[in-house]
């Protein structure tokens, strides 16, 4: 835990270091510290890579831990927000205020990006419980992945319709360049609300993910838990997508990494996951950055390359559910 | 071997109906269109006394656009048939199963070894989008076995999605490295957009759906008996393994065929061959050809739709056969034990 906090850390101030214009490290300690706006080399830190790097850590925290909640709740180890189709409800409502309320403010973004999200999410459940033989793990995840595909068609079908193609193929690509710190004054207070939320709540969905019975054995309001957790996960993966786009399998990877570094209790699992997706997102935007200078690669082909293998060796692990 | 009982009737009476139902959608596509052209022009251009610019949009845009769709409806319908008969599975699609993703990989390796995607050159392109579905295929298979359970339904399909996520990733990555034109050729592509367009991309596709398609149907014999089940079918005499092997190559070669002038179209095949089974039951010397011709009209009028409906913009053939045939998938998947 100390370790993966003391990495973030690192990584921040390494990702605010590189980029396409190399500046040396004293200068970026003044740029933080003594900011003075008549350098362009303070400028660079403080308008563009500052809030880049911070917007990374905040969402890659934010997808991690919505991942841990929909995996415990569920007891789904494939669950990810990208992967149940969270993530392209969310894009769906973007693309919908893009082409009807082009001068909504960010906060309204925000807020319908979640409502998208809600949207998706109960369809899916709906879809995946109306099967004879209820709702396994996959059955979910092939679901959730064909709502994905429709939303995204969808999606693809109004940002050309409507000559969006250009907005929304930043949000497609994932990339973490167009955080503003008028994004993160909006977006922090929202996603440290939804991670402190999770804090009272990591108890119980911890006894969740030990099975319904126990947990309502032990007193556990099962029922009640589920809607908060997973309304917490949806804010999550809402708010994040209404920044960055959809970045998948980060929700996915990195709760599987937290259990095995620290085991079941979601009281550590719950901010281990935040610090180590943090991490991940910071990492991978940084190379999105710097693997070929000016260029950048889009961040959620950069974490799809990391996620795809891993995600893969987790359903060859899945035996249950057939 | 043509039989003439109930079902065979039905089904003979359904491809006709179908038959005429893909010329009406084929003659409405030629009459469609940025310049609208009466049937009566079409036809007039057709037997030779067109105006110059008639000519110029129907034989050197049009025409071959609506060829390529056709073709590549086909191709798909088939390419799902088979799938789902080799594999039990009604949920079973070249697009679910990552064969397509696969296919635009070996896209964009030919785009950057080549760089050109008209002339001659462009007679290569389906075979390096075989190449790239070859090797999703193997790797679908190798990650989707099981040593105790064999290969199952739903199983396949989630390895097929992340491996489908793969391939587009790297597709996306690979073009990425090239040019800005590339990587959004590459993105539209993924969309399932048409953009096989001049004679000589229909030309490259031909030979694929003139070979394989026909093969395929020959082998109603052999899928009937592998939806029995394989020690039916190894009963019967037939060489299972080899067989398997030679029709997924078949359905392989017909699907990356396909997107690979007619841009990454999923459901395409999940859908036609789940209609033909309605229409004509389960014997594949009828489902085969039904699913082909059903392919062919729902993709020329999703095609269609997409160019004409939403003047000046143009919606890609993908989205609209998504947007009908994902609905049916989810439905279907409640449906399945």
């Amino acid at each position: 835990m100390a370790a993966s906090l003391l990495g973030l850390i690192l990584s921040l101030f390494f990702a605010v270091s590189f980029g396409a214009k190399e500046l040396t490290n004293a200068s970026v300690w003044q740029a933080v510290t003594a900011y003075d706006p008549a350098l362009p080399a303070h400028q660079i830190i403080r308008e563009l890579r500052l809030p880049r790097v911070l917007g990374a850590a905040l969402l890659g925290a934010a997808y991690a831990v919505a991942g841990a909640l929909m995996q415990g709740v569920t007891r789904n180890p494939l669950a990810d927000p990208g992967i149940l189709g969270i993530n392209s409800g969310a894009m769906l409502a973007v693309a919908l205020s893009f082409a009807f309320f082009p001068n909504l403010p960010y906060a309204g973004m925000i807020a319908l990006a979640f409502g998208g999200a809600v949207c998706s999410t109960l369809i899916i459940y709906l879809l995946a419980s109306s099967v004879p033989g209820g709702l396994t793990p996959l059955r979910l995840t092939v679901a959730g992945s064909v709502v994905a595909a429709l939303l995204g068609s969808l999606c693809e079908g109004i940002a050309i319709y409507y000559e969006l193609s250009q907005d929304l193929a930043f949000w497609y690509a994932g990339g973490a360049a167009g955080v503003k710190w008028m994004h993160l004054k909006l977006l922090l207070p929202v996603i440290l609300a939804a991670l402190l939320f999770t804090v009272p709540l990591a108890r119980s969905v911890s006894l969740l993910s030990l099975g319904e019975e126990t947990a309502s054995g032990l007193g556990i309001r099962t029922g009640r838990v589920r809607v908060l957790a997973m309304a917490t996960a949806v804010l999550l993966a809402g708010a994040s997508v209404s920044a960055v786009g959809p970045v998948g399998f980060v929700g996915l990877v990195v709760p599987h990494m937290a259990r095995k570094l620290i085991g079941g209790d979601y009281r550590l699992i719950l901010p281990l996951s935040a610090l180590l997706g943090a991490l991940l997102l910071v990492l991978a935007d940084l190379a999105a950055r710097t693997v070929n200078p000016p260029r950048e690669l889009a961040l959620g082909v950069m974490v799809a390359m990391i996620g795809v293998p891993f995600f893969l060796y987790l359903a060859r692990q899945e035996r249950s559910g057939l | 071997m043509l039989s003439f009982t109930a079902k065979g009737r039905r089904a003979w009476t359904a491809g006709a109906a179908l038959a005429a139902l893909s010329a009406c959608v084929v003659l409405l596509s030629l009459n469609t269109g940025s310049m609208s052209i009466p049937p009566s022009g079409v036809l007039r251009t057709l037997l030779g006394f067109g105006s110059p610019d008639e000519n110029l949009v129907l034989f050197e845009y049009r025409l071959p656009r609506i060829l390529v769709t056709a073709l590549a409806g086909i191709g798909l319908g088939l390419s799902g048939a088979i799938l789902q008969g080799l594999s039990r599975n009604a949920l079973a699609d070249p697009g679910i199963l990552g064969l397509n993703a696969g296919a635009g990989f070996g896209l964009v390796v030919f785009i950057s070894f080549f760089s050109a995607m008209k002339g001659p050159l462009s007679l290569l392109i389906p075979l390096f989008a075989f190449g790239g579905a070859v090797l999703s295929a193997g790797l679908i298979l190798l990650l989707a076995y099981d040593r105790r359970l064999g290969l199952t339904p739903i199983r396949l399909i989630l390895t097929g999605i992340a491996v489908a996520a793969g391939f587009s990733a790297l597709a996306l990555f690979l073009s990425l490295q090239l040019d800005e034109d590339t990587y959004a050729f590459a993105a539209r592509w993924l969309a399932g957009n048409v953009w096989g367009r001049t004679p000589e991309h229909a030309a490259a596709l031909l030979p694929w759906i003139a070979v394989f398609g026909p093969y395929a149907l020959l082998q109603a014999r052999a899928l009937n008996a592998f939806s029995l089940g394989d020690e039916v079918a190894a009963g019967i005499g037939l060489p299972v393994n080899r067989q398997r092997i030679l029709l997924l190559l078949t359905a392989v070669a017909l699907s990356s065929a396909s997107v690979a002038m007619a841009g990454g179209i999923g459901f395409l095949g999940l859908l036609a061959p789940q209609l033909a089974r309605r229409l004509a039951g389960n014997r594949h010397e009828h489902l085969l050809p039904l699913a082909g011709l059903i392919g062919l009209a729902v993709l020329v009028a999703a095609d269609t739709a997409g160019r004409t409906l939403f003047l000046p913009s143009s919606i890609p053939a993908g989205v609209v056969v998504a947007a009908v045939g994902a609905p049916y998938f989810l439905y279907l998947l409640t449906r399945t034990k």
